[in-house]
Formats: C-alpha cells, structure tokens, sequence
C-alpha cells in the first residue's frame, strides 16, 4: 500500500536540518526500495495559488492556507500497513523539528479501470 | 416448535451472546478483515444458532461454531454481491477466507482479543472515536447506550464510529498486538481511554447517572481482561486497575443519598468496599515492586495508603508525600504539585500547605481550577483566616458549573458564619 508522508515546517527552523542529513536518509530509504518518489520543496515564499471560477482563470501569490508550519517537501512511500508508514515517517529528520501528515493513497485510477471493465462486461453479456 | 421451546432457545442463544459475542468478534474481524463485515456474519451466525442449537442441540464449543458459521456467512454475502464484484475478486476474497483456518483455538482467539483492544485505542484515531469504538466494540455497548452516557446525540456517536472504521479501512491501521518494542508506547493509549472511561462514569452526577456508573464497571471490566491477555505482566495495566479498584471502593462514601459530595477526610469508611480495597492495594503492591512502575501505579500507591488508614488522622501522611514526589519526577502537572501541597498541610500543618498552594497559584496554571481555590479556602479556614477563606470560596464558586459540587462549597462559606 502507498502512503504519503507531507513534510511540514516551519521555514524558519530550516537550518536546524542540514541538508546532508535530510539527502543521507533519502539515501538510505531509497536504497531500501521503500520510497517510491521524494523531493524537497523551495521556500512557500514562491508559491503560486491556481483557481479556476466560472471557467475564469485566478492566479494569486502564496500558498492556499497561511499556517505556521508549511509543506516542505514528500516522501511517497511503500508499507504494509499503517504502523509501518509510521516507523519510516518518524525516521524522517524534520519528524524532530515539523511534522509529518501520512495519508494513504487512494487508488483512483484502478477503481476507475474496474467500473470501466465493469461497464465494458455488462454491455457484452447484453 | 413450541412458544416454550422458542422460549428456551432464545435464552440459550442469548447467553451465549452475552458471554462470546466479542470474542467471535474479534476472531471474525481477523478473519475477514473488516468491521462491519464482520459484525454482518457474527449476527447471521447468532441467527443460525437460534434456528439449528433447538434442533440439533448445542455444539460442544459454541465458540468455535459460531465463528465457522460467521465465516461461511460471510462468503455466502460475498458470493451474493459477486454479480457487482468482478469474479477473480470474489474468488479471491473466499479463498483467503476459506484458507484461514489456523488461530481459531482458544490461544488464538484470545490473542484476538487482544488485537481488538489495540486497533480500538490505535492513537492515529481521535481520543473520543478510540473511546466510542472501544465501548461499542470490545464492551458490546449499542450505540445508544454510549450516546446517552457520554451525553452526545445517538447520531453523532455513530457517525463518530463509522468515521473511525473507515480510517481503520482506508489508512489500513494493522489488526494486530504492537511489537514488543512498540507495546509500551501504545499500552500508554489503551490505558488512557480505559481511565477516561472511568473518569466519565466516576464524576457522573447527572440525571444519566446510572449509565455513567455503567462506564466504570466497563473501565474495571476492561482493565481485568487487559491484565489477563497481556503477554508480560504490565505494572502500569496493574497500576490502572488497583486505582481504578481503590477510587471505586469508596464509591457510595462519596456521595450523601441527594447527591452532595462528601470529602474523604468526613466519609463513613464503614461504606468503604472492603474487597476491592484488598484487591487494589495488593495489585499496587505488586506494580510498584516490578520497578517498572509509571504513573498509574504511583497514583494508585497514593490510593491504598489512603484506603488503608482507619482515619484522617491516622493516615500515613510522610509516605504520601513521599509518593507524590516521586510522582512529580514522573508526571510533573500543576495539579499533582496541588494535591502535594494538601499532603504536605496534613503532614507539617495548614500553613506550610498554604505557601505550597499559593506559590502555584501565583505560576497562573491553575488560576481557573476550582479546587486550587476550594483548597485554599480550606486551608484559610483551618488556619482561622475566615475573611481569605471566604472569597476563595466564592472564586472557586465562580469556577464550579456541578450542582453537587456548588452545592458542597456553599455549604462550607455557611458554615463560615458559625
């Protein structure tokens, strides 16, 4: 099963993280075949905001929510289970100065391709 | 059959429902790997036995019976809904049901049980889903009875417990006992909503009292079967439930017959259960002689030197102080440094209590806390400071929103003027 551990933090606490750590525990939980993609995100000062309204396009500055602690960077990961995803999540280095949102994946591409088949096989035997 | 005969049945049955109904539970949810699923065949399983135990007689171990008939429910339901279901799925889904047939003997479904409290108390559910899951599914409790004793509309408990079930699903939170290097952390959660649960049905002073009493024999019930199933002996399982044993015993000393409080100091101790206070302080014993003892067992070491003392007076006051720094070490919180402080009164005399309680109270923590200020009071009243006593009282007055508790300070500023 896929989870997603979202890296929150705050900015101003970033140099208590060097990034050697944060590339070596990329390392390692990439070499353990468990991490399935990861990156580091640049500062929430460059974020861009996209809304589309009555088909009328709305791009503001910032993020969609001001919060103290922001998103960081992603760790998509394999585990068997949910205590799994929680044992990689708390290895995670900000995990000591942020915090990390684990959210499983929802497979919506294969409940999609069932109902499809579905579909498909319901209008075969008809 | 006959009305008679039905009769005879349907008591059989429910017998066995009250005494095994969570069990097969537990064993069903492994075996099927979901809740509602899993209640679904436990109820088709008791239906069954209702038609075939008058007819062919009772199995030789109910248990097991019941929990193949809810295995073979269930993959009947799955076939039943195969026309919606692709078929490799449904084939799959029996054949793993079908082929999990290790673990049903009586270890194993203890074990079951066991894994039932875990996923219950698992701490990425919210504290009040762990604590309305915990009661509907390791208790029994029906939804309604959870809702009346918490207070909360029936519909918002349940959407409560639906909510926490499909986390369990969609975040995939594992059936099963934490590994040895994980237990201690997540016994601290299965403890705190057993303790919650007591606390809830100890405070109760409400018109709902009744079923609020409920919860803390639920909260005592499930400590037992905790102690029981435990692999190791937990001195902090053991702790929770000397304490919640000893807060018990005095359960009836507490409360006049119209509800008003009375202080342990002025109980009748002849009210004082005899037996749970046995129970208690030998498991307190026990807990604190591990020396893996915690919280729990510190508090409840506080409990039994208490409960041990023929009067007020004659309580072992030094050793409870002693407790309540050790405690300090392991739980430091303003309010266990306040009933330090009350110890401390007992021990050197009102005035050294005093500048304890004041010195708190000055840190602001406890500047709402209604029994920083009752104590305060009392502790002016003993010293003679009546005019202190007095807007203390009424501070703590201000702060006290329990009929039975008001009704206890007002009694104490009447008795002022005397």
């Amino acid at each position: 099963m896929k989870y997603l551990c979202l890296v929150y933090l705050d900015e101003n606490r970033l140099d208590e993280l060097p990034d050697e750590e944060c590339v070596a525990y990329d390392r390692s939980i990439r070499a353990s075949g468990q991490c399935i993609a990861s990156e580091a995100l640049q500062s929430v000062q460059s974020a861009t905001t996209v809304r589309v309204r009555s088909g009328k396009l709305a791009v503001t500055d910032g993020p969609f929510a001001e919060t103290k602690e922001q998103l960081a960077g992603f760790y998509m990961i394999e585990a068997v289970d949910l205590n799994e995803a929680i044992q990689v999540a708390a290895k995670i280095p900000p995990a000591r100065v942020g915090s990390i949102e684990v959210r499983p994946i929802r497979p919506i591409r294969e409940s999609v391709a069932a109902a499809e088949a579905r579909q498909q096989g319901h209008k075969q035997s008809l | 059959m006959s009305d008679e005969q039905s009769g005879q049945a349907q008591a059989m049955v429910d017998a066995v429902y009250r005494s095994e109904s969570r069990r097969v539970l537990a064993t069903l949810i492994r075996l099927l790997g979901d809740f509602d699923v899993a209640e679904e065949a436990m109820h088709d399983a008791f239906r069954a036995a209702l038609e075939q135990w008058p007819r062919d007689g009772v199995p030789s171990n109910p248990r097991t019976w019941l929990v193949s008939a809810g295995r073979f429910k269930a993959i009947d339901a799955i076939r039943r809904h195969s026309r919606l279901t692709p078929l490799e799925e449904v084939a799959d889904a029996v054949e793993s049901i079908a082929a999990q047939t290790q673990g049903t003997d009586d270890d194993g479904i203890e074990d079951d049980r066991l894994r039932l409290i875990f996923t219950c108390c698992h701490p990425a559910l919210s504290p009040d889903a762990q604590v309305a899951l915990t009661l509907r599914e390791v208790c029994g409790l029906t939804t309604e009875e959870i809702a009346s004793a918490y207070l909360t509309p029936a519909p918002t408990l349940a959407q409560r417990i639906v909510r926490a079930k499909a986390k369990i699903r969609e975040a995939r939170i594992p059936y099963q006992v934490p590994a040895p290097s994980e237990l201690l952390e997540r016994l601290d959660s299965v403890l705190r909503v057993i303790y919650l649960v007591f606390n809830e049905g100890y405070s109760a002073s409400s018109g709902a009292s009744q079923t609020r009493h409920d919860l803390s024999g639920e909260a005592i019930r499930l400590a037992r079967l905790l102690v029981v199933l435990l692999p190791e002996p937990e001195p902090e399982a053991e702790g929770l439930l000397a304490l919640m044993l000893l807060h018990e015993s005095r359960r009836e000393a507490r409360n006049l017959p119209n509800g008003d409080l009375v202080l342990l100091d002025d109980q009748d101790r002849s009210l004082w259960k005899r037996e749970l206070i046995a129970e208690g302080c030998a498991l307190a014993e026990r807990a604190l002689s591990s020396r893996r003892f915690g919280a729990y067992a510190l508090q409840a070491a506080i409990a039994a030197v208490l409960a041990e003392a023929p009067s007020a007076a004659e309580t072992d006051w030094p050793q409870i102080v002693g407790l309540y720094d050790v405690l300090l070490r392991f739980a430091a919180s303003p309010v266990v440094a306040l009933n330090r402080a009350v110890a401390v009164a007992m021990r050197d005399g009102p005035e050294f209590g005093l500048t304890l309680i004041d010195a708190l109270l000055d840190q602001g923590e406890l500047a709402d806390y209604r029994w920083a200020h009752a104590a305060r009071a009392d502790l002016c009243r003993r010293l003679g400071r009546k005019e202190d006593a007095r807007s203390a009282y009424l501070r703590a007055l201000e702060l006290t929103r329990q009929l039975p508790e008001r009704r206890f300070l007002e009694r104490r500023l009447a008795e002022l003027d005397r």
